[in-house]
């Protein structure tokens, strides 16, 4: 891929450090009056999702990195591998354990998840901020307690176990925040 | 951040209230105001400081990065304690706090010592900030802290300005910075780097002065002892704002100083200007002074609490194409 010089470097911009894909956050052009000009910068590293920092010379060039997003649809899994479609050309990848990581529980048939890709590769999965999900496994709910805001454990149809208020019955459908595993409301809400 | 609209009106009154504020504190101290060249066929060399270059038919010209070559030559021609408040420019430098054109006020002083000419630079830039509740303090005036170079160094990292460089590269791995050893070369590199990387940002807030540069840093001062030399910088909540000297007039160690300087940046593949032989002359009759350089842009910025020159400028450079 082209390569860019430190005088291009903004958030956003993906390159390759240490062979490994990684976005800018932060990006600082430092000098002291009388000496040389170098850049510190904040990134992410893609396929760790560690944030670390690194000078540079000013001047200094670095490769891109072939990163992009695209949104594709979730369609099974092996257990090995989760296979997803880009629904407009129907070209499948396959996003293995490391880059499906959390994602994997909240994942179900259709679902339009975010992939981040290397070298057309997925490196992270990400599912929609919110998903409605199926309870299959719960204890019996308690009709006409919802003053007492306990909650108990749901097993949802992905495998997913979330903690929902006690009057939710096993076979109702809720919506859940995929980032903090927190149960939202009854689907539809 | 890129734009072409310029900034609200009261940030351009602002402006214009400093820009005549520290024309009249130097005016009221007897100070001349003089205007000297912005374009001119020599520059002083810097081995840091990259100049525009321009062609002016078949001459080659300099735009300048300071006022120094000319202020120095009218210094040597008795002119007196004298000021310069105009643009100035370096290539290459853009960011939070530098753009390749900004605003210098640079003055001179004959016969005053050095410490005396620092209270100065200090009250000048206190009456510019004037109280110092913008440093979440509850003083009337500013607070200023004085530092000496070589106690920040011991006291932040362990080691004096004179440590053998190993020392500096062992320290940088251990802080987590290794790439320091691809970016330093030399002594000054690596004080530099490590001066802007893990001390100015512990430097407390409100006006810091920092005193006795090593020699290495300082080649356009004169030297105190072997090692240290007559320079100083004075800091705005941890920004470097001013940079002064008790001037050097020994010609002959100039021209060293100023040949490896131009060595360094013909190393570089930079342009390197001529040396202007009129202003190594001069340098030998230049009156015992003392000189700062403040950039202006930075101390409006500080003064409104803004978090980047580009705000209070009219025009900052477009940061999309190179400079």
């Amino acid at each position: 891929m082209a390569s860019v010089s430190t005088s291009q470097f903004k958030p956003g911009l993906k390159i390759l450090l240490d062979g490994a894909p990684c976005v800018i956050l932060e990006n600082e052009f430092v000098k002291p009056g009388k000496g040389q000009a170098f850049n510190r910068v904040k990134y992410r590293n893609l396929l760790t999702g560690n944030v670390l920092e690194r000078t540079f010379k000013s001047g200094e060039t670095v490769e891109l990195a072939d990163v992009l997003e695209k949104e594709m649809e979730y369609l099974y899994t092996d257990g090995e591998f989760w296979f997803f479609m880009d629904p407009e050309t129907f070209e499948q990848v396959q996003a293995d354990q490391t880059a499906t990581r959390d994602a994997a529980k909240w994942l179900k048939e259709g679902m339009v998840c975010t992939l981040v890709l290397w070298n057309g590769q997925p490196i992270s999965v990400v599912p929609p901020n919110s998903v409605e999900l199926k309870v299959v496994e719960t204890t019996p709910g308690v009709k006409g307690d919802t003053a007492t805001g306990g909650t108990k454990p749901a097993k949802l149809e992905t495998g997913a176990v979330v903690k929902v208020p006690l009057f939710i019955e096993e076979g109702e459908v809720i919506k859940v925040d995929t980032r903090t595993g927190e149960y939202l409301g009854r689907a539809g809400s | 951040m890129n734009t072409s609209v310029a900034p609200a009106a009261s940030l351009l009154k602002a402006r214009a209230d400093l820009l005549a504020s520290l024309r009249a504190f130097l005016n009221q101290r007897g100070v001349l105001e003089v205007e000297t060249p912005l374009l001119w066929p020599t520059a002083i060399p810097e081995s840091y400081i990259e100049l525009f270059v321009v062609q002016a038919g078949d001459r080659t010209a300099f735009l300048q990065p300071s006022p120094e070559l000319f202020l120095k030559k009218l210094l040597a021609q008795g002119v007196g304690d004298l000021f310069q408040l105009s643009k100035v420019f370096r290539r290459g430098e853009a960011g939070r706090w530098h753009n390749p054109e900004f605003t210098l006020l640079e003055w001179y002083r004959v016969g005053w010592e050095l410490e005396a000419f620092i209270a100065e630079v200090v009250e000048l830039i206190r009456s510019v900030l004037g109280d110092a509740s913008a440093f979440g303090s509850s003083r009337s005036d500013v607070p200023v802290d004085s530092f000496r170079y070589g106690d920040l160094f011991e006291e932040i990292l362990d080691l004096p300005p004179q440590a053998p460089l190993d020392a500096f590269s062992e320290k940088v791995r251990a802080l987590g910075v290794p790439e320091a050893e691809k970016l330093c070369r030399s002594r000054s590199d690596w004080l530099d780097f490590l001066f802007a990387t893990f001390i100015q940002p512990k430097l407390p807030e409100g006006i810091v002065v920092v005193k006795d540069y090593p020699a290495e840093l300082s080649a356009l001062a004169r030297l105190k002892s072997e090692e240290i030399a007559a320079r100083f910088e004075v800091f705005v909540s941890r920004i470097e704002l001013a940079n002064g000297y008790h001037e050097l007039n020994d010609s002959r160690l100039l021209r060293k100083r100023l040949e490896a300087a131009r060595e360094e940046k013909r190393r570089r593949g930079e342009v390197v200007p001529p040396l202007d032989e009129e202003f190594l002359r001069l340098t030998d009759r230049l009156p015992d002074c003392c000189g700062v350089a403040l950039g202006v842009d930075r101390l409006l910025a500080l003064k409104l609490g803004r978090d980047s020159i580009r705000e209070v400028m009219t025009f900052p450079w477009p940061l999309e194409s190179s400079s």
